[in-house]
Formats: structure tokens, sequence, C-alpha cells
């Protein structure tokens, strides 16, 4: 038990992160029309991407020499690219589709 | 000095994640809001190139060329992809993100198996979670791309009595997961192994069932789980905009995901366990 509270008493500020984002995120999404849908799967999709982060810090605090490490890590990075990159451009797709059917 | 630029960096991809999500949810301005998107990723990818750290070697050369090599096939499946294919192709997308939470997890861990740093109870349960939820977004987003594609006929993978099967097999993730934690800060290279094997088993095993018409709602939960892994990783580099960016997508795409069972009148506990073609037909 003391050690949640320690825990909780440590990390209050990232608590409150986690709690406003989390309602930020519900609020953002409730009044879309059905038409975005999809869009908006694949934009959040692509912002999911962003754990490419931690692929590159893995490659950056490796050490030269160590190959698995380096190569586990240039994987994350091309597997993240791929769903940032190819994320944003296909929703950009779809959006592209839609403006010119609403004119 | 340097630092400081790079936190507030970080503070503008998040604050453009969270307008270009509000700008996505509006016809008039989702694409505006998708290229603000993009942008804030921009930033966000820059900045943690230039972050500072202490004694890092930064291998830039690597991260270049995995960066070009992914940026590349990215882009063109993107733009090759044919327009009736795309959820398809955000499933992949979603999928190799999911993969890509999957390295990092695993990559982590084996250090730790290793003996290179002793991680506290507290990091070593946030890996194991990435571990999880990464594993069971990549495989789950790999079958769905599957069956929406053609390639997996929905009857063949459904095993009977599917649900008790998918129960089993989460409750034994469970008790593994659990012994993993408990068994201390330096988990055996073995029991990682066993564990990323069978989540990514869940994964497969937890879309089977659901038909390929609920596709699209699977693949926003799926898309939820990444957000969640993404933001766990975060967690692990004390890395702020992960953990944003993370935290937006997942509870943003549970949310979607409800919103996208009510606009077909369904429940998600109807999509998620009700799948089988049967069930569907009879109603």
């Amino acid at each position: 038990m003391e050690s949640i509270f320690l825990f909780l008493d440590e990390n209050l500020l990232l608590i409150y992160l986690l709690i406003f984002t989390v309602i930020l995120g519900f609020e953002l999404i409730s009044n879309v029309p059905t038409i975005l849908h999809t869009p908006l799967m694949s934009g959040a999709n692509a912002i999911s991407g962003v754990v490419i982060i931690g692929a590159i810090l893995l490659i950056r605090n490796a050490d030269p020499t160590d190959y698995l490490t380096l190569s586990l890590g240039a994987l994350g990075v091309v597997l993240g690219m791929i769903n940032v990159v190819g994320g944003f451009a296909v929703t950009n797709r779809m959006l592209k589709m839609f403006n010119k059917k609403k004119k | 000095m340097l630092i400081t630029t790079v936190n507030i960096s970080y503070l503008l991809g998040a604050t453009a994640f969270v307008i270009g999500l509000r700008q996505m949810s509006t016809p008039a301005t989702a694409r505006k809001g998708n290229l603000l998107a993009t942008l804030g990723m921009s930033i966000a990818i820059l900045a943690t190139l230039f972050l500072p750290i202490n004694g890092a070697d930064n291998n830039y050369v690597w991260i270049m060329g995995a960066m070009t090599v992914g940026g590349i096939i990215g882009y063109i499946s993107a733009i090759k992809i044919e327009m009736t294919a795309m959820p398809q192709m955000v499933s992949v997308f979603n999928g190799l993100g999911g993969a890509c939470a999957v390295v990092l997890a695993y990559t982590e861990l084996f250090q730790l198996a290793e003996g290179g740093i002793i991680a506290s109870e507290a990091q070593l349960l946030i890996l194991l979670l990435t571990l999880l939820i990464g594993a069971v977004a990549f495989t789950g987003s790999m079958l769905a791309y599957g069956k929406l594609q053609g390639l997996v006929d929905d009857r063949k993978v459904t095993l009977p009595r599917h649900n008790l099967i998918n129960m089993a097999i989460l409750a034994l993730l469970v008790v593994l997961y659990i012994y993993v934690y408990v068994s201390g800060s330096q988990p055996g290279i073995i029991w990682i192994t066993a564990l990323l094997l069978l989540s990514l088993l869940y994964g497969l095993s937890f879309v089977a069932p659901i038909g390929g018409a609920d596709m699209p709602v699977v693949i926003s939960l799926l898309n939820a789980f990444t957000g969640l892994s993404a933001a766990a990783a975060g967690l692990i580099y004390s890395n702020n905009i992960m953990m944003v960016g993370g935290i937006l997508v997942g509870s943003a795409g549970i949310i979607l995901t409800v919103v996208m069972c009510k606009a077909m009148n369904r429940s998600l506990t109807n999509v998620l366990v009700g799948g089988f073609g049967e069930n569907h037909k009879s109603k």
C-alpha cells in the first residue's frame, strides 16, 4: 500500500496528464459524422506512429558495435516510418476524394 | 538551450496532434487537420533527432537509412493503393506501428535479460504491457487485412467454441505475464519469447471469429491498441509526445470504435463476441 501511495505522489503530474488527455481524446471525437469515420481512423492511426520516436531513441542510445540492437532499432524505425508516412498519405488521399465529391 | 528547444518542439507537436484531430472530425477542415497532424509529427521526429543525450553514440547513419527506406515504402504503398482497398491499407499500417512497439519492447526486455540494465518493477510492467498490446495490434491488424483483402475466409479461421478458446489463451497470457513480472527485474529470455509468441497468437485468435463486415470497427479498436502501446513505450523513454500522442489515439480510437458500432446499430460486445456468420443471418 505504501509503495502505491509513493508512486502516486511521485507521478502526480503524469497522472493529471493521462486523465486529461483521455478526456480530451473522448471529447474530440464524440460528434463526428459517419462519412469521416474511416479518414479519422486512418489519421489517428498515423498519429499512433509516434512510437517511431522510441525506435529512434533506441538507435541513438545503442553502442555502435552492438549490431543486434542497431538492426532491431532500424527495423523499428522502418516499421514506424511506414506507419507514419503511409498513414498520413492515405488519409490525405481519402480526404482529397471527399473534397472533390462535395464540390 | 537545446533541450528547451526540443521540449517546446514536443509541446508544439502535441498541440498540433490535438488541433489536427479536432479539425479532422469536421468535414470542412478535415484535410487541413491531417496536414497539421503531419506537421506535428515531422516536428516531433526532427526534435527527437536533436534531443541531447549524454554520452550517446547517436548512430545517425542507421537512423537516416531506416527512415529513408520506411518513408519510401510507406509513401509508395499509400499512393499506389486502390481507393477501394484503403481500409485494409490502414490496417496494414496500423499493424506495422504495433510491430514497431513490439520490436522496441522486445529489444529492451532482451537487454534486461542479458543483464545490461536493471529495471525498476514499474518499468518491467510497462515493457510487458507494451509487448502484449503491440503484439495483439500487429497480428490482429494483419489478419484483418487478410480478411478484407479476401485472402482469408472467415469460416476457415474460426474454430468451434472460438470464444472459449480466446478466453483460455487470454487466461494463459495473464498467468504467464504475472509469472514473468513476479520472477523479478531480470526476466529469462525464453519466457519473454514465449510471452511474445502467445501474444501474437492471441491477436490472430481475437480477430478470427469477427465477420468481414465488422472489420472496420475492429481495425479502429486495434488502432486504439497501437496508440496505447505507443503511450506505454513513451513511459519507458519518459517521452512526453509519445505519451500524449499515444493516449490521444487510444482514447479517441476507443470512442471512434463505439461511435462506428452505433452507426451500424450494433453494440461493441455484439461485434466482438457474436461474430459468427450464422448469427448475423439469423437476425
